[in-house]
């Protein structure tokens, strides 16, 4: 418990997504111009993330890893080769399922989310988030917290950006360092910032 | 080489560039290039997947049907993406450790799937794969800017060569190191793309909003 308590803090603080591993990074500054929307679109990817994970997950140790195919009589098989294009397929299927079931049972929630769904299947985050679990050799248990918790940080820092740039607004910014560029330096800032979390241990 | 193609290529590197201009693939532009050596491996891998998958799903335009067509495009990125990471795996294997899973993120870097989607789906594939190269060129050019700011100030080196000799072995040059952490890329990008904008005038964005001038006294 204690372990994922700590992975969980690494995941949203130490290492997020976004401001350390720069992932998500096109949506995340394409997306960034008002709080709402950001906190929509916090709020889809990390559900994506905490479904997608664990999913993805299960496919490896179940179909990928080698000797994983023990159960259908194929024992020296090894097909982790076919990973990316596996869990590109799951991730690209569940955006899909999760859109169907949202607009059928809860369409309040399928309006505010509706338009981010398709963007997140390339969302580098979700992509990330999973290999990085295979990278890192996490057990079922581990996939989950690191995908709540690793969906959370980057909410959480999509947000904190759109609140930092609707306040740009009212800055006297030098012509060519309008839009893209202060964007660029401002999420410097905030990596910068996040880099503090880094002596933090549990 | 006609004049079109010319510009197909060109274009992108400095006119068009995909990072500077249109916000693509920043992604993995700033996790790779704390050293030159793995920029370089990494421009590489981008400017093959992005000039193959044009060429191929150009190839393939006419029989791709147009509502499946972003799996269809997804499933052949993500096939050639295979490709180059068993290859990097097989000969360089000491980098692709390092670049860990920004090779598996190539499928989701919007440059490749944009220039599917915008350009191989309408042209032919040799004007696709021309295209394709040239904006892999764009993207590699920025990054390898970066991995040099990156590497040669944060550590004094190039392609891991030592330029500047640091005081760590009794040279005289103190490295940066903050150069070397995630934060610098941020900067060093948005500042390449301050100087961009100074010298092509007509890729500055228009301000949303405008402080009003203070009333004369």
């Amino acid at each position: 418990m204690e372990g994922l308590i700590s992975l969980a803090v690494k995941a949203i603080f130490v290492e997020n997504l976004a401001l350390s591993f720069f992932l998500g990074m096109c949506t995340f500054i394409a997306v960034s111009k008002k709080i709402t929307t950001a906190i929509g679109l916090g709020i889809s990817v990390m559900i994506v993330q905490s479904i997608t994970v664990p999913a993805n997950n299960l496919i490896l140790t179940y179909l990928l890893k080698p000797g994983a195919l023990g159960w259908a009589g194929f024992p020296d098989i090894d097909l982790t080769f076919l990973g990316l294009i596996s869990y590109i397929g799951v991730i690209a299927a569940l955006v899909q399922i999760l859109e169907m079931i949202l607009d059928k049972y809860f369409p309040p929630l399928y309006n505010a989310l509706g338009i981010f769904l398709p963007l997140i299947t390339v969302n580098c985050a979700i992509l990330g988030g999973s290999l990085f679990m295979v990278e890192r050799d996490y057990n079922f248990s581990e996939a989950l917290t690191y995908g709540v918790s690793s969906g959370f940080g980057w909410a959480l820092a999509i947000t904190a950006m759109a609140g930092v740039r609707e306040k740009l607004k009212y800055s006297d910014i030098p012509e060519g360092l309008q839009g893209l560029g202060i964007t660029f330096i401002t999420a410097g800032l905030m990596a910068m910032a996040f880099m503090c979390f880094s002596g933090v241990k549990l | 080489m006609s004049q079109t193609r010319k510009k197909l290529l060109v274009d992108p590197l400095v006119d068009n560039n995909p990072i500077a201009l249109q916000v693509l693939g920043i992604c993995s532009a700033l996790a790779v290039t704390s050293s030159l050596k793995v920029a370089f491996v990494m421009a590489l891998a981008v400017i093959a997947v992005t000039g193959f998958s044009s060429f191929f799903i150009s190839l393939l335009r006419n029989y791709i049907p147009t509502s499946i067509r972003i799996i269809v495009q997804m499933t052949i990125i993500a096939s050639l993406v295979i490709v180059v990471d068993q290859l990097l795996k097989a000969y360089a294997y000491e980098i692709s450790k390092t670049l860990s899973v920004f090779v598996g993120l190539i499928i989701t870097n919007c440059i490749v799937m944009g220039r599917a989607e915008a350009f191989a789906m309408q042209n032919t594939p040799i004007n696709s794969f021309i295209d394709g190269i040239g904006n892999g060129l764009g993207y590699g050019l920025l990054l390898m800017c970066v991995g040099v700011v990156r590497e040669l100030f944060g550590a004094g080196s190039l392609f891991g060569i030592v330029i500047l000799n640091p005081v760590g072995d009794g040279g005289w040059y103190v490295p940066n190191g903050l150069l070397l952490l995630p934060p610098s890329a941020f900067f060093i990008i948005g500042f390449l793309i301050w100087g961009l904008r100074v010298w092509k005038k007509s890729q500055v964005e228009v301000p949303e909003f405008k402080i009003q001038a203070a009333e004369d006294h």
